[in-house]
């Protein structure tokens, strides 16, 4: 029987590239192993979104108002959970992420199966590498997870991931809302799952605007601070 | 007594009046109505207990009786705002999980109305 496998993509008012990505992302040949699902969470977007997505065929989970990237993605491992998804790979909806990494990743999981599998920027300096201030930022976090999870995360903010069936049924249950990965990170780790990297290719995004903008990033970085902090004392049952 | 205590205890009457009606309606939920009993009846006693203040004030050794009333009402409020955000997490936290369900039961939806065209 051939793995289950759910490609999990968040959108909000990604109406122009995420054609781009659905239209290339169909056209992959995946092995006879896996059975790929590709399932679009649309985040309460004001643009068409809805619509251009629903000239694909893909699974549609539409969300009636804005929750935030880190709900959205939540939907997607419920929907991954409650239909019995092997693994679910989260893949962001601006474009940023080149679909056939995927199997890159899903090569990864093959050769050496851990819970999580993070598509890095930072392990080969290749392809998109972010601004100087955001290198900082990411440098902290790295100095911030390796405190807090006890390993080497270079790309904590990636939201290219490889989840297992295990983390699966956790992040249905546990997820956070906002600027949900390096927080989601430390909450894996305490639940004993082993998490690797692989080093990816990033482009930068094509249409859009970040989630986290000019302004808002001392406030990302205090928040996901906290955020992380808590994470690590609170107990998970 | 004296012209602004009679307006006062006016007011807080109407305002009594309006938060029992609010009660009797159901306009007001449960926990919130101590709240405002409490501060209204407050309100009442010390318009017709005009000493009041300056005796409490030098019970807690305030020198200027004013000044506690704003210690203590910046508390309360700061208590009720800390309040609010508990509320207010938790509601968040609501509409998180019935968008998501709702997404997941339309999406469900379409899957059978699918297969029941098959």
């Amino acid at each position: 029987m051939p793995i289950k496998v759910l490609i999990i993509i968040p959108c909000f008012n990604e109406e122009e590239s995420i054609v781009s990505l659905l239209s290339e992302l169909l056209t992959i040949n995946f092995s006879n192993k896996y059975w790929i699902k590709i399932a679009v969470v649309n985040d309460g977007s004001q643009d068409k979104t809805v619509e251009v997505i629903s000239q694909f065929n893909v699974i549609i989970l539409d969300l009636i108002v804005n929750i935030g990237i880190g709900g959205a993605v939540q939907t997607g491992f419920k929907y991954a959970f409650e239909n019995d998804f092997e693994i679910a790979i989260q893949v962001d909806g601006d474009g940023q992420h080149p679909p056939l990494e995927i199997l890159k990743m899903l090569k990864a999981f093959e050769e050496n199966p851990s819970n999580i599998i993070i598509g890095s920027r930072f392990i080969a300096k290749q392809g998109f590498q972010s601004s100087t201030l955001r290198r900082i930022g990411i440098f902290y976090l790295h100095f911030l997870n390796k405190i807090l999870t006890q390993k080497n995360i270079y790309d904590s903010t990636s939201g290219f991931r490889l989840f297992d069936k295990k983390t699966i049924a956790l992040a249905a249950q546990y997820y956070p809302d906002e600027y949900p990965e390096p927080e989601s990170l430390v909450i894996f780790a305490k639940a004993g799952f082993s998490i690797s990297e692989i080093p990816v290719m990033m482009k930068p995004r094509q249409a859009g605007q970040s989630s986290i903008r000019y302004f808002s990033q001392v406030y990302y970085i205090i928040k996901v601070t906290i955020a992380m902090f808590f994470s690590y004392i609170r107990k998970v049952n | 007594m004296q012209k602004i205590q009679i307006i006062i205890i006016f007011i807080n009457s109407l305002l009594l009046f309006y938060i029992a009606r609010l009660i009797i309606k159901g306009k007001l939920r449960e926990e919130y109505i101590i709240a405002w009993i409490v501060c209204t009846v407050l309100l009442m006693v010390f318009s017709f207990w005009r000493n009041g203040l300056e005796v409490l004030a030098k019970a807690f050794g305030i020198f200027e009786a004013p000044n506690l009333v704003f210690i203590s009402f910046i508390f309360i409020i700061l208590i009720y705002l800390l309040h609010l955000s508990i509320v207010n997490t938790k509601l968040q936290k609501d509409i998180t999980k019935l968008t998501q369900e709702i997404a997941l039961m339309k999406q469900n939806l379409k899957k059978d109305e699918a297969n029941d065209a098959a």
